[in-house]
């Protein structure tokens, strides 16, 4: 049992960096000269003012918990999947292919859904295995190579929205043409727009891989590639092979997650059609400290504060890219908080970090866990630049 | 030579200078063993801080033009400065992972950029006018490109040779190099590996904000919204990276990255001619140029394809190719270091 006081300070700082993100928050309105008040009320009317409106909410969180559950399976493997973003183009591009040129009629609807989302997972795969072969073989970090290949798919997408698939009529830049009907995702009604089967497949993904990473060898084996390269390698894992297959689950993932922008969100492929949703599931997991638990429900509040932020334009005229800066000050405080209870308060850490003397502290690296003295932290599996060997710092 | 040719690589040079100058920053900043990621991010706010700054102070009409600029060029650097030392703050003294703060600040400034920027979009402000050096401008072929500029550039070309000049031929840089390669060696000889630590990070970053300011004031003056220089701090961080954290090469990278966008924009805009014949090519497709390129300087200077490649070199070549080619890390790079 804890004593009064650490519990005390443990929900301090629970709500410390929720309380402290809200403030500057707020100051930052006032110093554009708005009402908080107002936004707030334009924020929650935005999401919750009726069954619409939350079915929008849920259009967000779709792909949100998608990316997010992929990038836990990454990050245990101590891999910075940087390049979710470019996996999820690159399921839309693939969906967006099929939707364009797979002729299946009316009657044939959800077999055309269900080929265009497994397209579009492997679509997101192949996307994921490029980092991943840069990475595990050629020793590119995976953070630059995710970069550069969000980039690439993203010029793609360009290329062929004002080339190959333009519209018959007045191409530009904007986007393609809608997709013929059967190809798209059907509403559930007009009342709640959002696809059941979608909501259906995201819980049956959740469940699976919250199964898959603590109660098979396969778990086991990410979490200690993700814990020490070096170590894992003598035990006898895998680690290439774990590596990859972290990253292709999370392409996968990621590439389904791209697939219901496109085909249900815009019903057509346009630029940037992923909008930061992966950027976006890096916050949510970076926030939970890896803990697959909490993805849904974070996931859903940071869907309501992204679906009410587009209140924010046409009732006050204010940008809303407020609601980015709401959430990424969130994920920084409560970061910087973890790190002041860790220093100047020990012993007041959650149970379930006492239990574990090895805590997913928020770093996916696996650098911050040692807590000892004079000592010079570098774990083998640094996601930073590194020289040598296969890029694996096995020791080649 | 060729006038034309020669205005076209002194532009070169110019559109480089924000690259030089944030990697350069960077390189500082890494040499002391601090990865600040937020790169992307900070150059935006910087920027927006920075033309924001120098348009407030135009538009009440207080100081006269190269105040202005003055006052936008100072509000970017300490918006620099401040992300960079957060960055170390939380990795020396609350112990949080480096990459994982840098990225979360990357996305972070770049919204705050876009929220606070949204008032200032397109909008025409003071800008950073040429100013050629007297006497050295004319020197043939070399005063065109490289004097012809404005006082930015010069700057840049004084901060390589400046930081180099640190780096390997003084005392100070000897400690530099030491707490971002052994620390703990530099600790026991009496370096202050800590104090040490956020200097070079706050330098580091104010030069990245000196970069953004360069962006918003100069190369691509005024502010938009996304920022005409997203992805460039990537870019930036790549080219510490291929520059082998030295000073020299990291421009030479800049240069190059700057020279291939130049080339990729010019045929976007005039097409491409072979022998006089129109080459058509979907020339959107040139825009991945930059991107290939930095996977493909990673790729070289990372190890693994490198190696593979170097088998098949006579062996007197193999070594040389190899310092050449190869780049290493500070080895404490991203790792905290505990004093007791």
């Amino acid at each position: 049992m804890k004593s009064p006081r650490a519990l005390a300070v443990q929900i301090g700082f629970l709500l410390l960096p929720i309380v402290i993100s809200l403030a500057v928050a707020a100051a930052l309105v006032i110093a554009v000269g708005r009402d908080p008040l107002e936004v707030v009320d334009a924020l929650w009317k935005g999401a919750f003012k009726d069954s619409r409106k939350l079915g929008g909410v849920f259009n967000f969180w779709i792909p949100l918990t998608l990316v997010s559950i992929g990038l836990v399976v990454t990050f245990r493997a101590g891999l910075w999947n940087i390049g979710v973003e470019g996996q999820m183009m690159m399921g839309a591009l693939f969906a967006s292919w099929g939707a364009q040129y797979l002729p299946l009629g009316e009657s044939l609807s959800p077999l055309l859904n269900l080929i265009l989302i497994a397209l579009s997972a492997v679509g997101g795969m192949f996307w994921a295995f490029v980092v991943g072969l840069l990475k595990i073989r050629l020793g590119v970090n995976e953070i630059f190579g995710g970069v550069a290949l969000n980039a690439l798919v993203n010029v793609i997408s360009i290329y062929l929205i004002s080339g190959p698939w333009q519209p018959r009529i007045g191409g530009s830049a904007q986007g393609t043409e809608p997709f013929p009907t059967p190809a798209l995702l059907p509403e559930f009604s007009s009342r709640f727009p959002t696809n059941l089967f979608m909501i259906a497949l995201v819980i049956a993904a959740f469940i699976i891989v919250l199964i898959l990473l603590n109660a098979t060898r396969w778990g086991l084996n990410l979490k200690a590639v993700g814990r020490n390269m070096r170590s894992a390698l003598l035990l006898g894992v895998a680690t290439e092979r774990t590596s990859m297959s972290a990253f292709l689950v999370c392409g996968a993932l990621a590439g389904i997650a791209g697939s219901y922008r496109v085909l249900f969100t815009f019903d057509n492929l346009r630029p940037l059609a992923s909008g930061g949703i992966g950027f976006l599931g890096l916050l949510v997991v970076l926030l939970l400290s890896i803990r697959l638990l909490w993805v849904p429900l974070i996931a859903f509040a940071f869907s309501a504060i992204l679906t009410g932020s587009t209140r924010l334009q046409i009732a006050l005229k204010l940008d809303s890219s407020l609601a980015g800066v709401l959430q990424g000050m969130l994920v920084l405080f409560v970061i910087l908080f973890h790190g002041v209870q860790e220093v100047f308060f020990p012993g007041t850490l959650a149970d379930e970090e006492i239990e574990d003397p090895h805590p997913p502290a928020p770093s996916p690296t696996g650098r911050e866990r040692e807590v000892g003295t004079v000592e010079l932290t570098k774990s083998d599996n640094s996601p930073l630049p590194r020289s040598g060997g296969g890029g694996l710092g096995v020791g080649a | 030579m060729n006038e034309e040719f020669l205005n076209t690589l002194g532009s070169i040079i110019g559109t480089a200078t924000p690259l030089v100058i944030a990697s350069l920053g960077e390189t500082i900043t890494e040499r002391a063993g601090v990865v600040n990621l937020s790169l992307d991010g900070s150059l935006a706010l910087a920027a927006v801080t920075g033309f924001a700054a120098a348009w407030t102070a135009q538009e009440m009409g207080l100081l006269d033009v190269p105040m202005q600029l003055a006052a936008g060029i100072a509000a970017a650097m300490i918006i620099g400065a401040l992300i960079a030392l957060l960055v170390g703050f939380s990795s020396i003294k609350l112990r949080r992972d480096q990459v994982a703060v840098g990225f979360v600040l990357t996305l972070l400034a770049a919204e705050l950029a876009r929220f606070l920027g949204a008032d200032y979009t397109r909008i025409p402000g003071p800008q950073i006018t040429r100013w050629a050096i007297p006497i050295l401008e004319d020197i043939p072929v070399i005063g065109t490109i490289f004097f012809q500029q404005n006082v930015l550039v010069y700057f840049s070309y004084f901060l390589m040779f400046a930081i180099w000049f640190w780096l390997f031929r003084t005392r100070g840089g000897l400690a530099l190099r030491a707490i971002g390669e052994r620390p703990e060696a530099a600790y026991a000889r009496g370096a202050p590996v800590q104090r040490l630590r956020y200097w070079y990070t706050f330098l580091g970053g104010a030069l990245v904000g000196l970069a953004g300011a360069a962006y918003s004031l100069n190369v691509k003056p005024g502010w938009s919204s996304p920022p005409a220089m997203q992805g460039d701090g990537w870019i930036a961080l790549a080219i510490v990276i291929f520059g082998g954290w030295h000073p020299f090469r990291a421009v030479l990278g800049a240069y190059l990255f700057a020279a291939l966008r130049a080339v990729s924009s010019n045929i976007q805009t005039n097409g491409l001619f072979i022998f006089g014949q129109e080459i058509n090519f979907p020339f959107v497709l040139l825009n991945t140029l930059p991107w290939l390129l930095m996977i493909v300087t990673l790729l070289i200077v990372s190890g693994g394809l490198t190696e593979r490649l170097l088998q098949y070199m006579p062996r007197g070549v193999q070594h040389r190719l190899r310092a050449f080619l190869r780049s290493d890390p500070p080895k404490a790079l991203g790792t905290r270091f505990e004093a007791e």
